[in-house]
């Protein structure tokens, strides 16, 4: 800590203090604190938290919305489900929770293309797709999705053609969006898990397409 | 409320970063904030509302020179403060002897 200690004080004047010392170390410092008092306190249990941690890192993620758009692919009834009542239809594949309670699932047609966006924050669906990616989260796409979303879709590497709609939907503490987007040409034959494989997250964001099958150039 | 976090709209972000790291914690203690979430929630000591209106309070040129977890970090302090739950100055002391421990 010798090092530590010399950079410390070395730049232990003023504005340069916080500017160099406050984040991350001190940051980590008092997460560690507020933990260590809160378990004092017999408010949260360490060993609760890692197993949350571990679930949002390695368990939930898009490929449960892969299999719910898979599902809506393969079986007209369930489609038809997912649209009126999209929460009740994403439970019955047992997904739901935390950031999912309210969920609209909105369609790709050949007219219209849709994307999801949290202008305010990060609000988006966790059961279905985990939780978001740091791009999500960020000003730029946060900022520019609600007035630019073809040149967003552009950076993102996919051109809408002009006849079709572009809706772009904001998600909010009571409303999380997630799109269904269009099953590829090409993909006829496949079976559920064939196609869950040629679901990207960002094709249920919106801000992608769904992969080609393989071997089916078009 | 309008305010710094309102961003739809603004000009001059940029363009969107996608080529990055996409862990979503890429230090510990951004999942650890996470997870003290969880437990704070489940306890009841605050709702996602309350968490995020807390967020929206803070002064602009906090807000845009912390990062998203120092956010979160930011209103649950805010809420275990407010509800009695710990004190600035107990955090501040535990801080300082973890510090020393080190």
């Amino acid at each position: 800590m010798t090092q530590d200690d010399h950079h410390r004080h070395h730049h232990d004047h003023g504005g340069e203090h916080d500017r160099h010392n406050a984040p991350p170390s001190d940051v980590a410092l008092r997460v560690k604190a507020i933990e260590s008092l809160l378990t004092e306190k017999g408010l949260i249990v360490p060993e609760a938290l890692d197993a949350i941690i571990e679930t949002y890192e390695n368990k939930v993620g898009p490929r449960n919305g892969a299999r719910v758009v898979a599902r809506a692919w393969t079986d007209p009834a369930y489609r038809q489900r997912l649209l009126e009542n999209s929460t009740a239809a994403i439970a019955e594949l047992g997904y739901g929770g935390v950031q999912g309670e309210d969920m609209v699932v909105v369609e790709n047609t050949p007219d219209v293309h849709n994307m999801v966006v949290c202008t305010l924050c990060s609000c988006y669906p966790w059961p279905t797709l985990g939780l978001p990616p740091n791009w999500y989260k960020s000003a730029p796409y946060r900022s520019r999705s609600v007035i630019d979303p073809r040149g967003v879709l552009k950076e993102f590497g996919i051109e809408i053609p002009e006849t079709t709609e572009v809706r772009v939907w904001d998600s909010n503490a009571e409303l999380r969006y997630f799109v269904l987007p269009m099953r590829p040409a090409g993909s006829e034959g496949l079976d559920e898990e064939q196609l869950a494989e040629l679901v990207t997250r960002d094709s249920m964001i919106g801000t992608g397409l769904p992969k080609v099958p393989a071997g089916r150039a078009l | 409320m309008n305010g710094i976090h309102d961003m739809g709209g603004m000009h001059g972000w940029g363009p969107i970063v996608t080529d990055e790291d996409e862990r979503y914690f890429h230090e510990p203690w951004q999942a650890r904030v996470f997870g003290l979430f969880f437990g704070g929630f489940a306890g009841g000591h605050f709702n996602v509302d309350m968490l995020r209106h807390e967020i929206e309070k803070m002064s602009p040129q906090d807000y845009l020179s912390t990062s998203y977890y120092e956010h979160w970090l930011h209103a649950m302090e805010a809420l275990f403060i407010a509800d009695g739950t710990l004190t600035r100055a107990q955090i501040e002391q535990r801080m300082a002897e973890l510090k020393g421990a080190h």
